[in-house]
């Protein structure tokens, strides 16, 4: 059993890779906190509990829920629209995996190379990633774990993640769902959202449409 | 013969493949690898260890192929271009050389083919750049490597050098000691390795001749079943096109700029593929029954090896046994992943510990001294090189004069 606690960073100059430490993923209908695997039913209101509490909550939707391979993705992307207007949460899509030169825009978007330049400049506490492929996902987690103090949440639709604070695995619609309904209910019973206002940027062809 | 998994102890997830329980081309029925190993009755077959390679990838839904001749997989490599006429294959052909072949094998698996080549000792150097950009990419490719002499003056024959150059490749380094693990290995090799979790090409790794041009019994299951296809939607990584999005990584390498933090994401790469093999373990602990196997480990004097070392063990602690010299038997079946624990675990009660190798550089008994307690009671040998064989009266040669033991120098037996 590894003793190694993936907390939210600042963590070191190159922080390890949770695997290397000895940290397991979660099996089917499991999920981890921390590095420590738990039953995947407890894990919706400890994400729900951290979203809630966070002034610059975000989703960052990866390319397999940005384009539309199936129907199925449709509904997902649907879904997740939904759960950010609940909380609310921004959006800030990672749409491709290519290094960004000569710079990236980081109010609007994420790249797997230099994730923490987004959430410096947006000053975002908690995330979701969902959508972006695992290998560039662990990329990622590990190198904003290294530097910024950013709460991740992974909800992976294969076996989860280690690199993230916390990770769902098997992540489909119900579950995106499921997320959404525990966030409703903690509002319900009087947890309020610390997020602070914002105004969720539109992009067309040209740029944003609604700056 | 597999021991028998509990379902609850299974921790490699039943396929869930669109084409499971349909038949292929040839009749063959796509099974859960659970499925035909645990289940489905097996066959005793008396085969050489490149028949076993045959009999492994007629039942392993191998989507490419490529080949090139060096002894002594040669023989392995052109069996499975009578599959391929039969048609148990869609692509099957001979590269230029082996850093071709691997360079072609890359492209099929790039492609959303399951892939399988076979290469050593000088091809196995040869292709060397390839390993760790296979794993770099995250590709699942499997490699058979028969080990053989790679230095000048040439030798065709058995020697574990080559393993030592593959161990920091990001690859899965499997080694078998008989042809029923090869068999086994090749089979699971691929449903590990295609893990979305783990996804990284792995080497099973066999001595050459020992085990490829010898016959034994292999226990094989029905060739009426074979495992489900690979499933291309499950890699955790979009196919590297060099050119166009999502991933256009060779047209802007972040490896090539120096702004932002881009040696970072190299590094965290870097760590990725080795967290992937580290990922592997969960899935291979099951399916091989654990990434060691021990007999009587609670003795002071302990063997540890892997390949056909271990086989040459077996006769020399049964050698010592009737000495009235009590010896245990650590055998190590993944050298990547290592079991660094189980090692530390199955040692730790051992005032002796030898490792056998066939090769000069003693890579084995590195690792366990590297990563046991108290090393100094590690013994780096007995070595042989070079194609020699490990009698097993070396063996007990070596421990009984390391034990102080008067023994009559077995060189002298002629």
């Amino acid at each position: 059993m590894s003793n190694y606690e993936v907390k939210a960073g600042p963590e070191a100059f190159l922080p390890p890779a949770a695997a290397s430490m000895g940290n397991v993923l979660p099996d089917e209908g499991e999920a981890h906190i921390g590095g420590k695997v738990v039953p995947e039913e407890e894990a919706y209101e400890i994400a729900a509990r951290k979203i809630l509490a966070a002034k610059v909550p975000t989703i960052f939707p990866g390319p397999l829920v940005l384009w539309k391979w199936t129907d199925h993705v449709a509904e997902k992307a649907k879904a997740l629209r939904e759960l950010a207007n609940e909380v609310p949460m921004r959006l800030i899509p990672m749409a491709d995996y290519r290094p960004k030169y000569p710079k990236i825009i980081q109010e609007y978007e994420i790249n797997p190379n230099h994730p923490n330049l987004t959430i410096w400049h947006n000053k975002i506490d908690v995330c979701i990633f969902i959508g972006v492929h695992c290998h560039m996902a662990n990329l990622s987690l590990k190198i904003i774990r290294g530097g910024t103090s950013c709460y991740t949440i992974a909800m992976c639709a294969m076996a989860g993640h280690e690199d993230a604070c916390l990770s769902f695995r098997d992540a489909d619609l119900n579950m995106i769902e499921k997320l959404k309904a525990t966030i409703k209910k903690l509002k319900s019973e009087g947890v309020k959202s610390q997020a602070e206002p914002f105004t969720q940027f539109i992009m067309g062809r040209s740029g944003c449409l609604n700056e | 013969m597999n021991k028998q998994v509990e379902l609850k102890d299974r921790k490699v997830i039943a396929s869930k493949h669109v084409k499971l329980g349909q038949k292929n081309q040839k009749g063959q029925t796509y099974t859960d690898v659970n499925d035909i190993f645990y289940k489905a009755k097996q066959t005793p077959s008396f085969l050489t260890g490149s028949e076993v390679i045959r009999a492994a990838i007629k039942v392993a839904s191998v989507g490419t192929s490529v080949a090139y001749p060096i002894t002594p997989q040669s023989e392995a490599a052109a069996l499975i271009g009578e599959l391929f006429a039969e048609g148990y294959l869609d692509e099957y052909f001979r590269g230029e050389s082996e850093f071709a072949v691997m360079g072609q094998c890359a492209g099929a698996a790039f492609g959303g083919h399951r892939v399988f080549t076979t290469t050593a000792g000088p091809g196995t150097l040869r292709a060397m750049e390839n390993f760790p950009m296979w794993a770099g990419s995250r590709l699942p490719i499997q490699v058979c490597v028969t080990c053989r002499g790679v230095n000048s003056p040439l030798s065709i024959q058995p020697d574990t050098l080559e393993m030592h150059y593959l161990l920091e490749t990001g690859m899965l380094v499997w080694h078998a000691e008989t042809a029923q693990d090869l068999f086994d290995f090749i089979l699971k090799g691929f449903i590990v390795a295609e893990q979305p979790d783990v996804h990284v090409p792995i080497a099973v790794c066999c001595d050459g001749f020992f085990v490829t041009h010898t016959k034994d019994t292999v226990e094989l299951p029905p060739e009426d079943l074979c495992l489900t296809p690979y499933d291309p939607y499950r890699n955790p990584q979009p196919v590297m096109d060099m050119e166009t999005a999502p991933i256009r990584m060779m047209r802007d390498p972040f490896v090539m700029k120096s702004n932002y933090i881009s040696y970072a994401t190299h590094a965290s790469w870097q760590q990725e593929i080795h967290a992937a093999v580290e990922r592997s373990r969960k899935h291979t602990i099951p399916l091989l029954d654990g990434l060691i196997d021990t007999h009587d480990i609670d003795r002071e004097i302990l063997i540890v090896g892997s390949g056909t070392a271990v086989s040459q063990s077996r006769e020399a602690i049964r050698l010592l046994e009737e000495e009235g010299i009590k010896v245990g038997l650590v055998k190590i079946k993944t050298i990547r992943p290592f079991p660094y624990e189980e090692v530390k675990q199955a040692t730790k009660n051992a005032k002796h510990i030898f490792v056998p190798e066939f090769n000069v550089s003693g890579w084995l008994a590195r690792e366990i001294k590297a990563n046991i307690p108290d090393n100094e009671r590690v013994y780096v040998g007995p070595h042989v090189m070079g194609g020699m064989t490990m009698p097993s009266e070396v063996i007990v040669e070596e421990i009984k004069k390391h034990l102080g033991i008067e023994t009559a120098a077995t060189a002298s037996l002629g």
